[in-house]
């Protein structure tokens, strides 16, 4: 068992033991759903059939419903698909990057946040999809032999690594997860009394049994997968952001794009985990699990994520004018002051000063005001992706063809309907699965729990 | 044929592995333990072997290097080269920049899902499979000791009950396996 300083806040608080932690976490999967879950399921479930609806009108008529014309081709589908696969960073981080560095308060979010990461590249994968119009040849994405004179798709385009970037990095989560998941179905599965659940819990446990060689294969797994998973997390939005970079548009051919783009990412995924986590722990009594300390600490990798974000904006801001292409200098000037304006310094207020509170202990430390700055991010960091896609092509090298975007009802519908469609997800994940990783906070009850911290032999050596 | 099998059960991970280790101590085999987590440390005391998993990732991801290099070598050089805004498109070397991405992503994809399988497939663990674990506990708070007669020939059940005494098992079991 591993020690750690007396100082440092207990992980776990409250006297819980082994078995506390089970019935903490697997009541409320089996008891019944309170009220309020049905009320919110139902909310989330209209909004995502009304996306639903959307979707299939947009496929059926075309993509012409969509508020798009000449100039601006890509709007609010691309500013989606990247504002869901930025949330969809957060998860594989805690759970791969923070694994590497033994960062054991992760232990107690890491389920969630990994389910709402999947959930996320779900909705973000389907907006390329729709975009294409013709979602039943969708498959053409793949390098497939073919008879339209064996052509292939394009490897040199960023588009192509995109699609590779995302399925894996959606497979690849998706495994880790349920990787972890498996011993924690078993443990519903041994406490099952009814014979529907205790059959449906035995099959996605596939047989787990917990010997000693196979927790000693589990761990390999799960630290080959982190260190995989680590350099996966910052290929696939250094490649999102390829799909603008690599193009000559000004305002997208921009070489800071990776670097800001991953940490964009991370700061609006740490958001939306605050989002849900925050509302999460209230509503399934898991105060004792994710406390203060964890949200803080989340607050520090928002200020941190943030203010990188900041200087990628004011860097960027710079080299517009210090590069003296007056085409580059034209794009950043009209984000700023131009029609757009208004997106712009909601952008700035967001991403840039708001993450700035967090230096302030007392507020970072304040649930209520995370809350509030978590949903402020998440707005921001919607922005941020409008004001990269839209204002940069909104005015080009002809003034003739200069324009501007209005969004359709479609774009609007599909894009609250997404949401609505992951609430569905994650409201049925807190609902069946073991929302936070039972077998990995056990291991550190001994060395984190707050019992055990203040025991007075804590300190002595065994 | 049946043998018999003793499953001693603790409350407590420390004192599994102290009995553990007294009992191997005397020359006993342990053949199993049963966890609801990890427990760090038990693996030498009864002879678990590291797992060579992670040599396995390594060669799964290697597969998928030579796959990636090799196909995108073939769909855009050999096969059907085509002029991408004048990038060499004779020579995979002078636009091997360009499938970095897709060589980067398609190895990890490789590694850990084939990984992932074997990792599965050598833990039987795999949907509808029958739970192996002796006692419903052993996935909740309790941590159970498997030891088989038939492992331990050198000393009779009776010596394996009076040196079981002392490791502060909180319960303990006999069955008739196959």
């Amino acid at each position: 068992m591993q020690k750690e300083a007396a100082i440092r806040e207990p992980l776990i608080l409250g006297h819980k033991s082994y078995h506390d932690v089970t019935e903490d976490v697997c009541r409320p999967i089996e008891d019944k759903a309170p009220r309020m879950w049905y009320v919110l399921f139902g909310i989330a479930l209209i909004i995502a059939l009304y996306g639903i609806g959307c979707i299939v009108y947009l496929l059926g008529t075309g993509i012409g419903v969509w508020g798009l014309n000449k100039t601006i081709g890509w709007a609010w589908d691309i500013t989606n698909f990247v504002w869901w696969v930025g949330i969809g960073h957060a998860g594989t981080l805690i759970s791969a990057v923070l694994l590497l560095f033994r960062q054991k308060w992760r232990m107690a979010i890491n389920r969630s946040a990994e389910a709402m990461t999947i959930f996320a590249v779900f909705m973000a994968g389907l907006f390329p999809l729709i975009h294409m119009g013709r979602l039943w040849v969708g498959y053409w994405v793949l390098p497939l032999p073919n008879q339209f004179g064996s052509l292939w798709v394009n490897f040199n385009s960023p588009l192509l690594w995109d699609v590779f970037a995302i399925s894996t990095y959606l497979s690849v989560s998706l495994v880790f997860w349920y990787i972890g998941l498996i011993p924690d179905f078993a443990t519903i599965r041994d406490r099952a009394k009814k014979p529907v659940s205790k059959k449906m819990y035995s099959i996605l446990s596939f047989g787990w049994s917990g010997r000693a060689k196979n927790w000693n294969r589990f761990e390999t797994v799960s630290l080959v997968l982190a260190g995989l998973a680590t350099p996966l997390v910052f290929s696939v939005h250094s490649i999102v952001s390829f799909d603008f970079a690599t193009s000559i548009v000004p305002g997208w051919h921009t070489t800071i794009f990776p670097p800001y783009f991953v940490a964009g990412a991370v700061f609006s995924g740490f958001a939306m985990v605050q989002t849900l986590l925050l509302v999460m722990r209230k509503a399934m009594g898991l105060e004792a699990y994710i406390h203060t300390k964890h949200v803080e600490y989340m607050n520090i990798v928002i200020m941190v994520t943030g203010s990188i974000v900041g200087t990628a904006y004011i860097t960027e801001l710079f080299i517009s004018w210090y590069s003296g292409v007056e085409y580059e200098a034209y794009a950043f000037l009209n984000r700023a002051t131009g029609p757009y304006w208004w997106a712009y310094w909601s952008m700035m207020t967001c991403n840039v000063i708001s993450p700035q509170l967090m230096w302030i202990r007392k507020l970072r430390r304040s649930l209520l005001f995370t809350f509030f700055i978590s949903i402020v991010v998440n707005i921001g960091m919607w922005f941020e992706r409008y004001v990269i896609i839209v204002t940069s092509i909104h005015r080009d090298y002809l003034p003739s063809a200069w324009s501007m975007h209005y969004p359709s009802h479609i774009d609007i519908g599909v894009y609250i309907g997404t949401i609505g469609i992951f609430f569905v997800f994650f409201l049925l994940f807190a609902r069946y699965f073991p929302v936070l990783a039972l077998n990995e906070i056990k291991t550190i009850l001994k060395g984190s729990g707050q019992s055990y911290k203040e025991a007075p032999d804590y300190h002595k050596h065994h | 044929m049946a043998e018999k099998v003793i499953y001693v059960m603790y409350d407590d991970e420390e004192v599994l592995k102290d009995g553990a280790k007294s009992l191997v101590s005397k020359g006993i085999k342990i053949a199993d333990v049963f966890s609801p987590f990890p427990i760090h440390g038990i693996d030498p005391i009864i002879g678990v072997k590291n797992t060579r998993l992670g040599i396995m990732a390594f060669l799964y991801g290697l597969t998928g290097l030579m796959l990636a290099t090799v196909g995108m070598r073939f769909f855009m050089v050999t096969d059907w080269p085509m002029n991408i805004g004048g990038k060499p498109n004779f020579s995979y070397l002078e636009n091997m920049l360009a499938f970095v991405p897709v060589t980067f992503e398609f190895t990890v994809l490789c590694a850990a899902h084939g990984m992932v399988i074997t990792y599965l497939l050598a833990n039987k663990t795999l949907p509808g499979m029958p739970a192996q674990n002796p006692d419903p506990r052993t996935t909740d708070d309790r941590f159970v000791m498997e030891i088989r007669l038939s492992d331990n020939h050198q000393s009779s059940e009776k010596e394996i009950d009076e040196l079981l005494k002392n490791t502060g098992f909180v319960e303990i079991d006999k069955k008739e396996v196959n």
